[in-house]
C-alpha cells in the first residue's frame, strides 16, 4: 500500500508537493471503500439468494435456480427489475423525510464495516470501542424505519414503523448487556483484542469459557435476530397484518435499499457472533507467512459467519411469528433479567478465575457435543418418520 | 406452581420446543424437493404420461375422416366447420375446409362420440397459448382431399390401417372408458 502511494506521488498525479497525510489518507479511504463495498452489496444480493434456497428446502421446493448458474444471479434480475420500476413518491407523504429514510438504513449497513476483523491485519479501523460503535451504528436502523413510517402518511407504514422503534429500542438492551460477559473476560471493547483473547479451538472460544457467557451468546444471537426484523420477529413488516409495513409505500430501488441493508445486516450479525463469541478469525499458526496467514483467517472468519447466517435462516424458516405482547414479554421479562444474572455471574466467575477455569471449557464443549448428538437423533427420527429417501445434493 | 418455577418452566418449554422444531425442518435438508419442474426440466414430457383418453386439445387424421359431418352437428358450441361438396366428375366426396376453432372449444368430447371412425380425436397435447385468436384456429385442410370411404371388412391399405385401428380404438375406450378391454360386457359399469 504505501510502495503504492510512493509511486503515484512521485508520478505526479497529485501535483506538485502535495500534502502528504490527506493524499495517503485518500487513497486509503478510496480503496478500503470500493474493497469493502465492492464484498458488503454482493454479499446482501447472494445472501438472498442462498436464504431462498435454504428456505426452499425446509418447505421441499427447489427454489430461485434458472438466472445464472443455479440461480446464483437471481439477485440481479430483481434488482434491475426494480431499477426499471416506476419510484411513486405518494402526494400526501412528507417527501424530503420520505426520500431520505432509505439512506439512513443503507448507512446504517453500510458503516459497520468499518469495524469487520476480518483478519489480524485486515481491518479498516481498529476502534478502542469497537464493539460499542457496531452496536450503536446498527441501531441506527431505528431511524430510518421510523421515518419511512412517519412520512408515509399511511397507517400501516405507521405502525410498523412503530412496531420496529419499540423491538429495536427494546431488544438493544439485552444486546447491549450481553456485551459484558466478554468484555468482563477480556477488559476491552476494541474487536481484534476480544478476538486475541481467544483461540482457535472451540474450548478457547467465549462461547464456552462458563455457563453465563454460553447463555449471553444465545441472548446476544435472539435479540440480534429481532433488531435485524428477522422472523420470528419481523412484526415491523408483518405481511399478513401490515402488507409491508414500513416499506409499504416504497417502490423501485427505495424498497430495495431497505431489504439489501435488511439482508446485508445478516453478515454484521455473524459478525458480531463471530468475533464475541466463536473466536473471530482465529487460525492455528500454522505458517510465519504473514500474508497465507492473513488468508487463512480471512476465510475462518467468514465461514464462521456464513454458518451463524446460515442458523438465522434456517430458524427463519422454522419458526413462526410471535405476538407483540409475546415479543415485548420475551425481551423484558427473560432476556433483560437473565442477562443481568450472566453479567453478576461472570463478574463472580472472573473474580474467582482470573485466567478462566481449568476444565470448565472442556466440560461446556462436552455438553454443546451431547446437545449435538441428542439433536443429531431427533433429525435422523424425523427423517425415519417421513418414510422418504435420502438426498444429500445441496444444490439441484 | 410457584412463580419461580413457571417461570423456568416457560423457559425450557421455548427451549425444548424451539429444539424439536429445528430438529423438524433440519430433517428437510436431506430429504428430496417434490417440485416438478415443469416444462423444461422435466425426466419424461407430461403429455407422454397422460391417459389414451385425456381430452386435450382436438386433432383429426383425414386420411379416415368420411366427412360426414356427424362432428360438426354434434358441437354444442359450433367450433367445427367443415366443407364438403361431391365431385360432379368422380362422384367422390371432396373436403375442402376442416377447420377447429381451439379458442371456443370447452373440450366436452361430443364431437368425437359419433365419429364413425375415431378420425376425430382428443390428443394428449394441452400447451395451446397463443398471442392471438386467430391462430387458436386448427385448419386441417390446405388443399382439398378426398373423404374416406369406410370398406366392408379389414382395412388393406398398409398406411391407413393402424390410423384405423388406433380411431376405433379410441371410440371402443369411449363406450367404455377404464383399463377394461372393449369386449367385456358392460353391465358392471352400472352398478
Amino acid at each position: 500500500m504505501e510502495i503504492l502511494i510512493n509511486n503515484l506521488i512521485q508520478s505526479g498525479a497529485f501535483g506538485k508537493d502535495p500534502p502528504l497525510d490527506l493524499v495517503a489518507a485518500l487513497v486509503v479511504f478510496v480503496l478500503s471503500a470500493v474493497v469493502f463495498l465492492g464484498v458488503a452489496f454482493p454479499f446482501a444480493g447472494i445472501v438472498t439468494w442462498v436464504e431462498r434456497r435454504v428456505w426452499a428446502r425446509i418447505q421441499s421446493r427447489i427454489g430461485p435456480n434458472r438466472v445464472g448458474p443455479n440461480g446464483v444471479l437471481q439477485f440481479l434480475a430483481d434488482g434491475i427489475k426494480h431499477i426499471c420500476k416506476e419510484d411513486i413518491i405518494p402526494d400526501e407523504s412528507d417527501p424530503r423525510l420520505f426520500k431520505l429514510a432509505p439512506y439512513l438504513v443503507i448507512l446504517a449497513f453500510v458503516l459497520p464495516w468499518a469495524v469487520m476483523p476480518f483478519s489480524q491485519d485486515l481491518i479498516l479501523a481498529d476502534m478502542n470501542v469497537g464493539i460499542l460503535y457496531m452496536t450503536a451504528i446498527t441501531a441506527l436502523t431505528v431511524v430510518g424505519v421510523l421515518m419511512a413510517g412517519w412520512a408515509s402518511n399511511d397507517k400501516w407504514s405507521l405502525i410498523g414503523g412503530i412496531r420496529s422503534a419499540a423491538q429495536i429500542v427494546s431488544y438493544e438492551i439485552p444486546a447491549g448487556l450481553a456485551i459484558f460477559p466478554v468484555v468482563l473476560m477480556t477488559g476491552s471493547l476494541s474487536m481484534q483484542s476480544i478476538i486475541k483473547a481467544q483461540g482457535w479451538a472451540p474450548i478457547d472460544w467465549f462461547v464456552f469459557a462458563n455457563p453465563f457467557s454460553f447463555v449471553a451468546a444465545n441472548i446476544m444471537f435472539i435479540s440480534l435476530l429481532a433488531e435485524g426484523n428477522r422472523t420470528p420477529f419481523d412484526l415491523p413488516e408483518a405481511e399478513s397484518e401490515l402488507v409491508a409495513g414500513f416499506a409499504t409505500e416504497y417502490s423501485g430501488m427505495r424498497y430495495v435499499f431497505f431489504f439489501m441493508a435488511e439482508w446485508g445486516n445478516t453478515f454484521i450479525l455473524g459478525a458480531i457472533m463471530a468475533t464475541l463469541f466463536l473466536g473471530g478469525w482465529q487460525f492455528p499458526h500454522l505458517t510465519e507467512n504473514r500474508v497465507a496467514m492473513n488468508v487463512l483467517q480471512l476465510i475462518t472468519f467468514n465461514l464462521k459467519v456464513l454458518g451463524v447466517v446460515f442458523v438465522a435462516m434456517w430458524i427463519r424458516g422454522t419458526l413462526p411469528r410471535v405476538r407483540i405482547d409475546q415479543l415485548m414479554s420475551l425481551c423484558w421479562k427473560y432476556f433483560v433479567p437473565i442477562s443481568f444474572a450472566c453479567i453478576v455471574g461472570t463478574a463472580v466467575w472472573v473474580a474467582i478465575w482470573p485466567n478462566g477455569a481449568p476444565l470448565v471449557p472442556w466440560a461446556m464443549f462436552g455438553l454443546g457435543a451431547a446437545v449435538g448428538v441428542v439433536f443429531l437423533q431427533r433429525v435422523v427420527y424425523y427423517v425415519r418418520r417421513s418414510h422418504m429417501e435420502l438426498y444429500f445434493k445441496p444444490i439441484i | 406452581m410457584g412463580e419461580v418455577a413457571a417461570y423456568i418452566k416457560n423457559v425450557t418449554d421455548a427451549v425444548s420446543s424451539i429444539f424439536e422444531g429445528m430438529a423438524v425442518t433440519a430433517s428437510h435438508f436431506v430429504r428430496k424437493p417434490y417440485t416438478v419442474q415443469y416444462p423444461d426440466r422435466m425426466p419424461v414430457r407430461v403429455q407422454d404420461t397422460l391417459p389414451f383418453r385425456y381430452r386435450g386439445i382436438l386433432e383429426v387424421d383425414l386420411e379416415i375422416c368420411t366427412g360426414c359431418l356427424a362432428c360438426e352437428r354434434a358441437c354444442p358450441i359450433d367450433c367445427i366447420v367443415i366443407v364438403v361438396d361431391k365431385d360432379p366428375q368422380t362422384k367422390q366426396m371432396l373436403m375442402s375446409q376442416f377447420d377447429i376453432d381451439i379458442a371456443k372449444c370447452m373440450f366436452c368430447g361430443l364431437c368425437s362420440e359419433p365419429c364413425p371412425t375415431g378420425s376425430i380425436h382428443h390428443t394428449t397435447e394441452f400447451e395451446g397459448a397463443d398471442f392471438s385468436l386467430e391462430s387458436l384456429i386448427r385448419r386441417f385442410i390446405t388443399e382439398p382431399v378426398i373423404a374416406y370411404k369406410p370398406k366392408k371388412g379389414p382395412e388393406t391399405d398398409a398406411r391407413i390401417a393402424p390410423i384405423l385401428n388406433r380411431g376405433m380404438r379410441y371410440i371402443e375406450e369411449f363406450a367404455q372408458p377404464g383399463d377394461k378391454p372393449a369386449d367385456e360386457p358392460a353391465a358392471d359399469k352400472s352398478a
